[in-house]
């Protein structure tokens, strides 16, 4: 932990409501040391060096960083995409990656939702939440539908399960897959700039959809965007990664209690946790710049 | 897509279709009521819109342009050619010049025999070049194995496989279809390869966080993602199979319509050459189109997404 170069000095349990903290919630992750070289030991690209970060059962931690600077590589490592060079990743205390192996098998207690939605536009949309359960075998494909049903109701989606994901808006697909994901009980959702492409409006539906999704089922986020007020509006934790290699400069606790609604944006301790997240952030995006580094 | 919203089946209309059992009989008939009426609003939009107008003096122009040119100017290079009112007349004649018009039998097992062996060859070419297609597409090892000899016997053109396809197969049935496979075959496994290739990798990596084994990410992800792909290749494969058809079927063969083309050309019965090009035409049209509507219907999610725009 003493790598951390925390500046903002918060315990690694902030002062938040304590009930969320007292359930045995599932899905800490805990990054060490994590190097990924892109070709060669010596001459190839270090996308990530010598990270190490922790994600805390229950929380949103938002990662934030210039475009290219290796988040998604992270990202791709935990969810099993991608090898790690060297160093461990655990999930709940169980290896995903670490010595003798490096690459961890992609699986349902780790749902990626993409930055361009991977709703299978060839199946209606309860087909595609039902998915997951029917194809793991845990339920049959009639209690696959009651449950999508159930939870696409619960989650303000009714009507849509005989359309096709290219029927209905860019915002409902993301919300859909969410709740795809959701079927399966993840311990932790990896989100991948889910929300890059919408507009600025749909945006702030999904982002208040998204809190409304974590206040109810309480599971853990990790969500990766270069939208610095999305990163502090939605998270416990705002994790600022330096430029290629990729490490955390600044992890800011972002003490604004949860549920949050958008009156949150106004307030003034939200316009000081922008600055300070703009000034750390806007060093490493000049540096990106000056190195040329390329829009992903 | 020309003809978009003509052969695709809205939302609504294929929605009920599928719950039609559970449906009373009531149900049902108010369903066929509304689909009824849904094709006559797209006839009534199709009718007044300017595109059948524009088809019929396209023709007009193309017929107009091959009469002038051969009956009333006859120009000289089309002077040994018959112009459309003698092909027309000996097409609908009881009692033909050449032997052969809309009348005789024999026009009709002309068409049938084609009509036989582009199936067969079509059939067989689908049958072998979607599933070698998938699996190269997927399987980056076999590829390594198998592709480099694909893409070199590729652009060997069917006609000089003629001599070999005699040697090889006994009768003259058998080499037909076999040179009519082969133009196919190619066309198939090709577009189904780029299909699986051209899957956006999200698809294939959330099936797996959704716990998906590699075999179900196989059914569920590579076959229905390259399918639009496989269709356009079998569009293309028929195309392909009528060509190679009518090649094979100068060469040898008793029937067929390449058969009687290149017999009337000998025979210098010009008028029937023309028929059976037309004819040709028509029905080479008429199996593409068979494949388009068959691609539609088994592609639903795709056909209603190109008809809500095409947003992905």
């Amino acid at each position: 932990m003493s790598t951390l170069p925390e500046t903002r000095q918060a315990p690694m349990m902030p002062g938040e409501p304590a009930l969320r903290r007292s359930g045995s919630r599932k899905g800490e992750i805990h990054i060490r040391n994590v190097v990924k070289i892109y070709g060669s030991e010596e001459s190839g690209v270090r996308a990530v060096d010598d990270c190490s970060l922790d994600v805390p059962a229950g929380e949103i931690t938002v990662v934030v960083g210039p475009s290219g600077c290796g988040k998604t590589t992270l990202l791709n490592a935990i969810a099993g995409f991608h090898s790690i060079t060297s160093g461990t990743i655990d999930l709940d205390g169980e290896p995903l990656c670490g010595p003798g192996r490096l690459k961890a098998d992609p699986g349902p207690d780790r749902i990626v939702v993409f930055q361009n939605g991977a709703l299978f536009p060839w199946k209606t949309i309860i087909e595609n939440v039902a998915f997951g359960p029917i194809v793991q075998g845990r339920l049959s494909r009639k209690q696959g539908y009651e449950k999508a049903r159930a939870m696409l109701a619960e989650a303000g989606l009714r009507n849509l399960e005989d359309s096709y994901p290219g029927e209905i808006s860019s915002g409902m697909r993301r919300r859909v897959e969410i709740v795809r994901a959701l079927m399966n009980e993840p311990k932790i959702l990896l989100l991948d700039e889910p929300y890059r492409a919408l507009d600025s409006l749909t945006k702030s539906v999904m982002h208040e959809a998204l809190l409304e999704t974590f206040d109810r089922n309480q599971v853990t986020i990790f969500f990766i965007t270069h939208d610095l007020e999305e990163a502090i509006f939605l998270g416990h934790r705002v994790a600022i990664m330096t430029t290629r290699p990729c490490r955390p400069k600044k992890i800011l606790t972002v003490d604004i209690p949860h549920p949050r609604d958008y009156s949150v944006l106004t307030a003034k301790r939200f316009r000081e946790y922008l600055d300070e997240t703009i000034a750390a952030v806007h060093e490493e995006a000049l540096k990106a710049f000056a190195a040329g580094e390329r829009e992903r | 897509m020309v003809n978009r919203e003509a052969s695709f089946p809205t939302p609504q209309a294929s929605m009920g279709l599928a719950d039609a059992p559970a449906a009373d009989h009531l149900g049902q008939r108010s369903e066929r009521a509304r689909r009824f009426e849904k094709t006559l609003y797209r006839i009534g939009n199709w009718v007044r819109s300017p595109r059948p107008y524009l088809m019929v003096l396209g023709f007009a122009l193309f017929l107009g342009f091959w009469y002038l040119s051969v009956e009333v100017w006859k120009l000289p290079r089309f002077s040994q050619m018959p112009g459309p009112t003698t092909v027309i007349r000996e097409w609908l004649s009881p009692d033909p010049t050449y032997g052969l018009s809309a009348y005789s039998p024999e026009y009709y097992e002309h068409i049938w025999v084609s009509l036989r062996r582009v199936s067969v060859a079509f059939i067989l070419a689908t049958f072998t070049g979607v599933p070698l297609g998938l699996y190269l597409g997927w399987s980056q090892l076999f590829k390594e194995y198998v592709f480099p000899v694909f893409e070199l016997l590729r652009p060997i053109p069917p006609l000089a496989w003629v001599p070999l396809a005699i040697i090889m197969f006994q009768g003259s049935e058998t080499p037909i279809i076999f040179l009519t496979f082969l133009a196919s075959f190619y066309a198939t496994t090709l577009n189904t390869m780029l299909g699986v290739e051209s899957i956006d990798v999200s698809f294939v990596r959330a099936a797996y966080c959704l716990g998906a084994k590699r075999r179900q990410v196989f059914w569920h992800v590579v076959v229905p993602g390259a399918m639009p792909f496989i269709f356009t290749g079998l569009q293309i494969s028929v195309g392909v199979a009528w060509f190679s058809l009518v090649a094979a079927e100068m060469v040898s063969g008793q029937y067929g319509l390449g058969y009687l083309i290149n017999t009337s050309y000998t025979m210098v019965q010009y008028p029937t050459m023309v028929i059976g090009m037309i004819t040709l035409g028509v029905v080479g049209y008429v199996t593409s189109a068979g494949v388009r509507i068959l691609g539609n219907y088994l592609m639903q999610w795709r056909a209603r997404e190109l008809a809500m725009g095409g947003d992905r």
